[in-house]
């Protein structure tokens, strides 16, 4: 197992990754959109040091969800938030970390139910692969390689992200 | 047939005894105690050690649903439940299909019970007719066709003045009248105890003064009739203390309540469970408390069952909804048993308000030894495990009558073997 | 005895009564109705949470409104939802309450919303339908709405924040009223210190001291310094002469007018189960005040709904 990195260091190479990005589209046509809870940290906070207009999106996938017959409702974060018109956008998810592809596959069919953006591209602070489905993160600070049972964590401190990891008993 | 049961404990609340005593039956009288008489050569000796020997139980209120109302219950079916519950002698309400108001119906009740050569069987008589409140039935024919007293059953009587006359035309021939005390406008639609606990499940109440109303009622008319009154189903605390006023008073009153009243309250009822669903209904704990404490004082003379066989699509409804009742021949006994081991009650006293209590309520109108055991009585008696324990449910119950609030429940003490007019009708291991 | 309504993991599988439901469980109710709220400005006001679940609405008793809502919710959850009005059919033709159940079983519901006319019915209902069948009380009798009850607590939270300062009162027929007893479970589990109950004594049930409820037969007495006001509709039968002596009567002492409103708190709030009648218990100017949270309360009622259907038909079995 690779060693852990540095949780600001990610953050700093996932920043150069957005800010090159949006360079690349429209000026005007971007928006943030982060999904609950580590998602729309890293979301506010690149919003704030890109200077970008208006507010980020949020989305709290709890809906869009394919475990419901097994694990039932989740108990909830905050809401979706959505404060700008999606339709004609080029959207940029935002999560921390990127594992089976199905929190993607849910957020995806959320955004659109609010309308039809024009693209849709994904940043994730982590890919720690083990896909299930088709999904891909063109902006990605990093690859982290862990054993099944344990599951990688933003935490926020401040303003200040930190990784860690949690092993739990039962593979 | 001479029969010597051996090796039991006797209980016979009658004369006070609780001894080691064999019995020995001859024909249909008990012919000794403790020692046979001269030249007594059993054809049938049966072991009963480890087992109480009392007399049959009394029972004053047993509803076997015939005529009418076959399709819940039949004579045969409960009064075997009656023998396996060990009870020998049994009060029927007359609010069957047609009533018991007509001497014929009677006598074919009687008839019919005499075939079966099980229980004996005691009918209420209507006191009016089709128990209407309005008009009198004939009382004399009716009691020599074999009623034993006259009652309404649950049915109220609105016209005070048709009380009177009633109480009047019974006292004229000194026959009894078997009454609920319950008021036939407060509380009518009332399916629980009015209180904490219907509010709570937003269930419409009975207040208690729909009893105490009444009894006050019914008292002020037997001050003027000096008519012989027995109380069916007294449920409350208030109700309890005019009793033992009016007895203290000198009143010629007795009364009874019914066995499901003597251990559950409202609160029984839990959500909405319509095997609670009785009538009188379910009281508090303070109403609970106060007939436990009648019992032990004899404000309360008797405990009956107040057996009512109800049929599955009746109780599998919503509480409102649910028609009243539960069965309890098979009942009597083991909740009687375990309020006596609750209380500390001594078995010789506690067993007497289910068989010489009750006897003596019914008065000269059945055996002597009607509830007790006597040389020279007649031989109605029952053998019961005390120990045996048993879990009410509907493949443990006899009767066709499956519902009660003490389904599921282990209670103690089994009959094992029951004996009527000297002759052994009912026997089992289980 | 285990709480019906709870499933072996403590989770909430149907929804009978607030009577007796931990706070854990009301707060998770209402903190999920937040997050529903916003999807009614969305175009698409549907989420696919309950796709291919069928929600049958069994109305023994007659509601277009209650049933309405209930059918929005569970659209907007992408369920199938299913009408069905008693009434007009099995029932009255002798079939018994669980032959129904069965046979609505056999049609793979779900969810049975149900509202009957005889207390504890649900609770019958929850007894016997299959482990995986959710029921949602949409008021039985005079005992419980619990879906109103979370209503109103959702209101009063959107417009006060904190319950534990507050008074509120409950205004009119308590006694029939399933409204009324909701509430107050609900009020006294999230910890209002100060519940009040105002009516004439024919229309308040004895025992509410021992739900921690203080009692007031004069209006203006009890209206003095309350926060919230829950106003209850008075029904037709009440009027009729043997509880009350006439409707005009009873808004001469018990309706709320602007001037009673007055002895209130300034910022305290009206609210209305529904429908309203205007002049018997609530005065037009009052109910079209700025007071008035009643249109909110149906708002808030489509989210609470929602909430509440997700959450039982996510759990496991009972």
């Amino acid at each position: 197992m690779t060693p852990l990195p540095d949780a600001e260091a990610l953050y700093a190479e996932l920043r150069r990754a957005v800010q090159a990005a949006i360079a690349q589209l429209p000026e005007g046509s971007v928006h943030l959109v982060g999904i609950h809870s580590g998602g729309a940290w890293l979301a506010d906070r690149l919003h704030a040091d890109l200077k970008l207009p208006g507010r980020p999106g949020a989305l709290n996938i709890s809906f869009y969800r394919d475990d419901f017959d097994r694990i039932g409702l989740h108990h909830q974060v905050l809401p979706s938030d959505i404060p700008f018109d999606v339709n004609g956008k080029h959207l940029i998810l935002v999560d921390d970390v990127l594992y089976t592809g199905r929190t993607i596959r849910g957020a995806m069919n959320e955004l659109f139910d609010y309308g039809r953006p024009a693209s849709i591209q994904l940043a994730v602070l982590v890919d720690r692969g083990g896909r299930e489905l088709p999904v891909a993160a063109a902006l990605c600070a990093a690859r982290i390689d862990v054993p099944a049972n344990t599951s990688i964590n933003l935490t926020r401190d401040g303003d200040r992200f930190a990784i860690s990891l949690e092993t739990s008993a039962d593979a | 047939m001479k029969l010597h049961i051996q090796g039991a404990r006797l209980i016979d609340p009658a004369s006070g005894l609780d001894a080691q005593q064999d019995v020995f039956i001859a024909g249909n009288r008990v012919v000794g105690l403790a020692q046979p008489p001269v030249d007594f050569t059993a054809d049938r000796v049966i072991d009963a050690r480890g087992l109480v020997v009392m007399p049959g139980l009394v029972d004053l209120a047993a509803r076997l649903r015939e005529p009418g109302y076959e399709y819940r219950a039949t004579l045969e079916s409960e009064m075997q439940a009656a023998l396996a519950g060990g009870v020998t002698s049994l009060v029927l309400p007359p609010d069957t299909d047609p009533t018991l108001d007509e001497p014929g119906l009677i006598e074919m009740l009687k008839h019919r019970a005499r075939l079966l050569n099980q229980a004996r069987l005691y009918p209420l008589g209507a006191m009016t007719v089709g128990l209407k409140g309005e008009k009198l039935t004939e009382m004399a024919q009716l009691t020599d066709a074999g009623c034993v007293a006259f009652s309404q059953a649950d049915e109220p009587v609105t016209d005070t003045t048709m009380m009177l006359r009633a109480m009047q035309y019974a006292r004229t021939f000194d026959y009894a009248l078997w009454l609920r005390p319950q008021d036939p406008w407060l509380g009518r639609g009332g399916v629980a105890a009015a209180g904490a606990y219907a509010g709570r499940l937003g269930l419409a109440g009975v207040p208690v003064q729909a009893e105490t109303i009444a009894l006050n009622t019914l008292f002020e008319l037997q001050r003027m009739t000096d008519v012989r009154l027995h109380l069916c189903r007294i449920s409350s605390a208030a109700g309890l203390e005019l009793v033992r006023a009016a007895r203290a008073e000198g009143l010629r009153v007795t009364c009874d309540v019914g066995i499901h009243h003597v251990h559950l309250t409202d609160v029984d009822i839990g959500y909405f469970d319509s095997q609670s669903n009785l009538t009188p209904p379910l009281r508090s704990q303070r109403d609970r408390d106060a007939i436990r404490a009648a019992l032990a004082d004899g404000t309360i003379d008797a405990i009956c069952s107040d057996h009512t066989p109800v049929d599955d699509d009746s109780k599998l409804l919503p509480f409102s909804e649910a028609e009243p009742g539960a069965t309890g021949l098979e009942l009597l006994l083991s909740l009687t048993l375990k309020w006596a081991r609750e209380t500390d009650t001594p078995l010789v006293k506690a067993l007497g308000r289910v068989t010489s209590m009750p006897a003596e309520v019914l008065g000269s109108r059945v055996l002597a030894s009607c509830g007790r055991i006597e040389v020279g009585g007649t031989a109605d008696l029952c053998l019961v495990d005390l120990d045996a324990m048993w879990t009410v449910s509907a493949q443990t119950l006899c009767s066709q009558g499956k519902h009660t609030p003490l389904l599921g429940i282990e209670l103690p003490g089994r009959v094992r073997t029951t004996i009527v007019d000297g002759q052994v009708v009912y026997e089992s291991q289980a | 005895m285990r709480n019906p309504q709870l499933n072996r993991n403590g989770e909430l599988t149907h929804l009978l009564t607030l009577d007796g439901l931990p706070r854990d469980i009301v707060n998770h109710i209402l903190d999920t109705a937040e997050t529903f709220v916003p999807l009614a400005d969305r175009d698409i006001k549907k989420v696919p949470l309950l796709r291919g679940k069928s929600v049958f609405n069994l109305f023994f008793e007659n509601s277009t409104r209650t049933r309405t809502t209930f059918e929005i919710a569970a659209k907007r959850l992408s369920a199938d939802v299913y009408n069905l009005n008693i009434n007009a059919s099995s029932a009255s033709k002798g079939e018994s309450l669980l032959d129904t159940i069965s046979n609505l079983s056999a049609m793979q519901a779900d969810v049975f919303v149900v509202r009957h006319s005889a207390s504890g019915a649900p609770h019958l209902i929850a007894q016997h339908v299959a482990p995986h069948v959710h029921v949602v009380n949409a008021g039985d009798g005079w005992h419980a709405h619990p879906t109103q009850g979370l209503l109103d607590m959702y209101t009063i939270r959107h417009y006060k924040r904190d319950f534990t300062n507050l008074t509120v009162a409950i205004v009119g027929d308590v006694l029939h009223s399933r409204v009324a007893r909701s509430d107050i479970n609900a009020l006294t589990t999230l910890g209002v210190p100060e519940v009040r109950v105002i009516g004439p004594m024919t229309l308040l049930p004895g025992g509410l001291e021992h739900m921690g409820v203080k009692v007031f037969h004069d209006m203006r007495e009890g209206l003095r310094d309350v926060d919230v006001v829950i106003m209850l509709r008075l029904q037709n039968e009440r009027m009729r002469g043997a509880l009350l002596p006439s409707a005009q009567e009873y808004f001469k002492n018990y309706g709320l007018t602007q001037e009673k409103l007055a002895l209130a708190k300034p910022d305290a709030i009206v609210m209305h189960p529904g429908p309203m009648n205007r002049g018997v218990e609530i005065d037009s100017a009052v109910a079209d005040g700025k007071q008035a949270v009643i249109l909110n309360q149906v708002t808030f009622g489509i989210a609470v709904r929602m909430a509440v259907m997700s959450i039982v038909a996510g759990a496991g079995p009972a």
